[in-house]
């Protein structure tokens, strides 16, 4: 016998792990993470969340409590889109975390409630996220509550919240289906820590559901019981895709400025005196004109356009496709690319040696089950 | 655990050989090879009378995660490619020893599938 030494550290796993176990997924290291990317076919997982409804198990992801006497001047430097914007309790925004150079560092939500603020990021990145805030909130009357105890589940489909509301108490029900899209609520004490939002990545209506993780297992089984079917993470790439939504680390990271990354609607500009971090940075590239833009690319013939792909524009320049994949929706390939700004209608992609015509559409790709670009 | 059939032969790239009764030599890729591939969208075949040496790419399988080349594991003309297969891919995911076989070759030499894996041999190169 030979001894042997383990430099890496063994992936964490979610309070669901053996219930995905149990339920035949195939598990993969996802960001250190032991996660499901998928419990049979993804192709099926995908179509359920576009017909009907699915659930994803999102624990790895973080969620923080911010609060104090600061936390909102605090917030309106560190991220780019602005909290003033949250005008009622419950309310939702998107935005970059940028460093001082104006690129990304993260993307999250954050959603405005009783108690102060709650957001959540990537599970990839919120070591380096907390560290950030941390470090940005040193002297600050703000306090940052890890919330790692909780779990986090995605119901999303046609009939994710009819579904769920079935399995969800009687009373909560009323308060559910009257969330606005983009809208979260606590029900409970924040201690309690269920707290549920009408948000989601796939394309579809749906909830994000924060809770106890010991009480997640029990949860995610009545979800079955209602006919909500576990979904990996391979369906979710798919699915976030065909919506033309940014995944971290692929169409963004921290060498990439928001305005090249189809982000600039997530920049408040206004009010001009608001110095968020990246501010003076993004303002210089503006004036300077932005190089390259994020686009849609579709290619209807055979073939699948893949990350790292390059695109060649004539007369223009190149780009590269940050995030493609065969699209089940759709039955043909589309991508995420970022591209000269000048770029028009079309560009050809070098699949595996070969120049191929594609499209330059606007994305996203599908919305609620269909297809929405021309 | 996948699933390894003993009457056929293997070669490490994961595809798997069996000799019919003609001469000819059919030609897919393994059980394990699909799982790896997860859900496969599209398949690129060789044409008919294309002459392929052994280990020359035959053929393209894309899935939804990767795109991976199909290579010849021994010398021949191909004789026969599998329509069937190009219009409906998912077949490799549910049939790869049966409806979803790729292409055949007339083999330039027979003696060449003495070489390949046999099921037990690939079996533990596989680790299954």
């Amino acid at each position: 016998m030979t001894a042997t030494t383990h430099t890496e550290a063994a992936p964490k796993t979610t309070p669901l792990y053996d219930s995905h176990v149990a339920a035949g997924a195939k598990i993969v290291d996802f960001a250190g993470w032991a996660m499901p990317i998928h419990y049979g076919s993804q192709l099926k997982e995908h179509e359920i969340v576009r017909t009907d409804a699915g659930m994803f198990d999102v624990s790895h992801m973080c969620v923080i409590d911010i609060t104090g006497g600061e936390a909102k001047e605090w917030l309106r430097t560190l991220i780019a889109n602005d909290v003033e914007k949250l005008g009622f309790e419950g309310k939702a925004l998107y935005s970059g975390m940028l460093t001082a150079d104006g690129s990304v560092i993260d993307d999250l939500i954050v959603y405005l409630t009783h108690y102060g603020y709650r957001m959540v990021v990537n599970a990839g990145t919120a070591d380096k996220d907390i560290a950030w805030m941390l470090k940005q909130a040193e002297g600050r009357n703000v306090v940052l509550t890890v919330r790692r105890e909780l779990a986090m589940i995605a119901v999303q489909g046609p009939n994710a919240i009819e579904k769920a509301c079935k399995v969800l108490h009687e009373e909560w029900e009323s308060t559910i289906t009257s969330l606005k899209v983009f809208q979260g609520f606590p029900f409970g004490s924040v201690e309690e820590g269920w707290f549920i939002a009408r948000t989601g990545y796939t394309g579809e209506d749906g909830l994000e559901i924060m809770l106890p993780a010991d009480e997640a297992p029990l949860f995610w089984k009545a979800l079955l019981g209602a006919g909500v079917a576990p979904i990996g993470l391979g369906a979710r790439d798919t699915l976030r895709l065909e919506a033309g939504m940014n995944l971290y680390g692929h169409d963004m990271d921290e060498t990439i400025s928001p305005l090249q990354a189809g982000m600039g609607w997530t920049i408040a500009w206004e009010p001009a005196d608001r110095n968020f971090i990246g501010r003076a940075a993004l303002e210089a590239e503006r004036a300077a004109g932005v190089a390259m833009k994020q686009v849609g690319l579709v290619l209807e013939g055979r073939g699948v356009l893949r990350e790292g792909q390059k695109v060649v524009v004539e007369d223009i320049g190149e780009g590269i496709i940050t995030s493609g994949t065969f699209s089940p929706t759709l039955k043909h390939s589309v991508a995420i690319a970022r591209v000269p700004a000048g770029t028009g209608a079309t560009a050809q992609v070098d699949l595996r040696g070969t120049l191929t015509d594609v499209r330059v559409v606007k994305m996203p790709f599908v919305r609620n089950g269909k297809k929405v670009f021309e | 655990m996948s699933n390894v059939p003993a009457e056929l032969k293997y070669v490490n790239s994961h595809e798997w050989l069996r000799l019919e009764e003609d001469g000819t030599v059919t030609i897919g890729i393994t059980d394990h090879a699909q799982e790896l591939l997860g859900d496969v969208v599209f398949v690129e075949l060789p044409s008919v009378g294309d002459v392929l040496d052994a280990d020359a790419t035959a053929g393209v399988v894309e899935s939804v995660k990767a795109a991976s080349d199909v290579y010849a594991p021994i010398a021949g003309e191909v004789v026969e490619v599998n329509v069937e297969l190009e219009a409906s891919p998912e077949l490799a995911n549910s049939d790869p020893y049966g409806a979803a076989w790729f292409f055949r070759v007339k083999p330039a030499n027979v003696a060449d599938l003495d070489a390949c894996l046999t099921a037990a041999e690939y079996t533990k190169e596989i680790g299954a």
